[in-house]
């Protein structure tokens, strides 16, 4: 899986973000009152749904500037992790995440196989793991 | 009254009976109904709004001494507001049906209850079903969406901007064989979901079965690719019951994530499917076929708003609700209110939207509205303005149609999105700045570059058929 790209979150077509792009975004969140936090992994598989966190979500936070110290030094401690900034709205009738994106991507991204089992009338049961 | 008379001889107005009361404060449990009616000619809107609270409440063609048996006051619905429409032969006739009148959870019983009879009735000429407010006490006798659009989310794991999807065309001719390689082509390309159409059921040339097997290796296969969640919606429509059950569990064995019915099969089978698909952990996706058949004349039918609020209480994770931008009809404000309709846990009426009452349905989840029908690249931003995050976008053509191919397309959609939402998220107005969020995004993608020189010109500019009105009330 030489080219693989994993697409995850609202932006991963684009290209990466800029630090300056990234600040913008935790910005709109904050404006909404959304908590902002950073996760990271070395296991992105589509169901993996926890990641690990890095800290609490910073739920004093007034501006993207920490923020964006704490992403710095996350990505210091896993440099070839994933990491992806999430905010979370916590009104009624959500209570969900309303933004999660990538904020850095292993330099080696290694995708995933997807394996077959044979059944019967021709179905077939579908695994999706991580590749060699 | 002669008139009247003529057109029901022997019988009492139905006023006089009870059924017109314009001191009656509709009580906070009542359910409450506007029409919007044309009586017939020389027949009072007053005697016409009190016949249609009549007819699809207790009342008959004549008076029946048996109902001195009943307390009757309390079964008879009241019309207790009558309002003229500035400039034209229509009347907005408001009416109140006590609580007691309809069955918990059952929408057939609803619709047979309001919609019954009266639309053939001779004392109008013409009658639409406006708008309903359903109390809270009403709302929760009824499952709702089997997921919702927060869970739908949490399960796809997708957050912060609109889904994307297309149908796969042509809608008949293609092979399974045929039909998966688009799928997988689209879900690649950066589709969330691809989806079968409203006829695609299980056809001589491409059986349910044998359609559901190579959309599921198409699903599969592009989840491995790209890493994220992917769907195929997979029509179980069918001629009964049993068969849609048989095929929505083929489709759960196979691991799809969401399954889809049409309109066409009913309610009654619209719930069934929701309360099998909560049970199952399979997302519903409601097509709305047939609804123009009733929905689209302004002065004649059911509106679209009705519709949608009783599919919400039924029970679907998405459905249809219209483009504003695309090929088929609709006004840009009342489908703004069908999409109110759709996702909000309560709203206030707002005649701009065409929403005549207010509606609380308390934890209810909402439903997704999908936009679907003759979309493009280039309507992205617009839609994105419109309707926010939470709906689906469906591009076929837009999609399938591109010059380098489906992924190509895919891709190009997908790139167009993200970079609206980012745009949106940064300041930037959508509506002013959208043609050159696209173009800067274009830049370093081809497969936008080459939709926007392709579609960039395409619009839809008819007049819509319904619009909203504003109504001065009666003096």
């Amino acid at each position: 899986m030489g080219n693989f790209v994993l697409r995850h979150g609202t932006f991963s077509y684009l290209p990466p973000l800029t630090d300056e792009e990234i600040k913008k975004q935790i910005a709109y969140a904050l404006a909404n009152s959304w908590a902002v936090n950073i996760e990271f992994t070395y296991d992105p598989h589509p169901r993996n749904v926890y990641w690990e966190m890095w800290k609490i979500p910073f739920f004093d936070a007034k501006d993207s500037d920490a923020i964006l110290a704490e992403l710095e030094a996350c990505r210091r401690a896993h440099p070839d992790a994933y990491i992806r900034i999430n905010a979370y709205d916590r009104s009624y009738g959500k209570q969900t995440t309303r933004l999660t994106f990538l904020a850095q991507r292993p330099k080696e991204e290694r995708g995933f196989t997807l394996e077959r089992t044979i059944g019967p009338g021709f179905t077939q049961r579908y695994a999706v793991r991580p590749a060699e | 009254m002669s008139e009247t008379t003529r057109l029901s001889a022997g019988v009492k107005p139905y006023a006089e009976l009870g059924y017109w009361d314009p001191t009656y404060e509709p009580k906070d449990t009542d359910v409450l109904a506007v029409f919007r009616l044309v009586p017939q000619e020389g027949v009072d809107p007053i005697e016409a709004a009190a016949a249609v609270a009549g007819e699809s409440s207790t009342a008959t063609w004549t008076v029946i001494w048996t109902d001195l048996l009943t307390a009757y006051e309390r079964y008879q619905a009241r019309s207790y507001k009558v309002e003229p429409v500035p400039g034209t032969d229509q009347y907005l006739a408001y009416i109140a049906y006590n609580l007691d009148l309809f069955e918990e959870g059952s929408i057939a019983n609803l619709v047979s209850s309001i919609a019954g009879n009266v639309f053939g009735f001779k004392a109008v000429k013409a009658l639409r079903l406006e708008d309903m407010h359903l109390p809270l006490p009403y709302v929760m006798t009824f499952q709702g969406p089997p997921h919702g659009i927060v869970m739908e989310r949490e399960l796809l794991n997708k957050f912060g901007r609109p889904l994307l999807g297309a149908t796969i065309k042509p809608k008949l001719g293609l092979s399974p064989r045929s039909y998966g390689r688009m799928i997988y082509e689209a879900l690649r390309g950066g589709l969330d979901f691809t989806k079968d159409d409203e006829n695609t059921n299980s056809q001589p040339f491409n059986r349910w079965r044998d359609r559901f097997l190579y959309a599921m290796e198409a699903v599969h296969k592009a989840m491995a690719e790209t890493g994220e969640v992917k769907g195929h919606y997979v029509n179980v429509t069918a001629a009964t019951m049993e068969d849609i059950y048989e095929r929505a569990e083929f489709a759960k064995e196979l691991g799809s994530v969401i399954v889809m019915i049409d309109l066409t099969v009913g309610f009654s089978a619209i719930q069934s499917m929701a309360k099998w698909a909560r049970k199952n952990g399979v997302l519903l996706h409601l097509h709305r076929a047939m609804h123009s058949t009733f929905t689209r004349q302004k002065t004649h039918g059911i509106s679209f708003r009705v519709l949608a609020k009783w599919m919400r209480l039924a029970g679907a994770d998405h459905m249809h609700a219209g483009t504003v931008v695309g090929k088929l009809e609709g006004d840009a404000y009342l489908t703004k209110g069908y999409y109110t309709v759709l996702r909000e846990s309560s709203y206030k009426a707002d005649p701009t939207l065409g929403l005549y009452f207010d509606q609380d349905y308390g934890a209810m989840p909402g439903v997704m509205p999908v936009a679907s029908g003759g979309l493009h690249v280039g309507h992205i931003p617009t839609l994105v303005h419109y309707f926010g995050d939470d709906s689906v976008l469906q591009f076929g053509g837009g999609t399938i149609g591109h010059p380098m191919g489906i992924a190509a397309g895919a891709t190009a959609n997908r790139v167009a999105l993200e970079a609206s939402i980012k745009a949106r998220n940064e300041g930037r107005d959508l509506l002013r700045e959208g043609q050159e969020i696209l173009e800067q995004a274009a830049r370093f993608s081809p497969e936008l570059r080459t939709a926007l020189e392709t579609w960039g010109d395409v619009r839809f500019d008819f007049k819509p058929t319904d619009a909203p009105d504003f109504v001065e009330p009666q003096a």
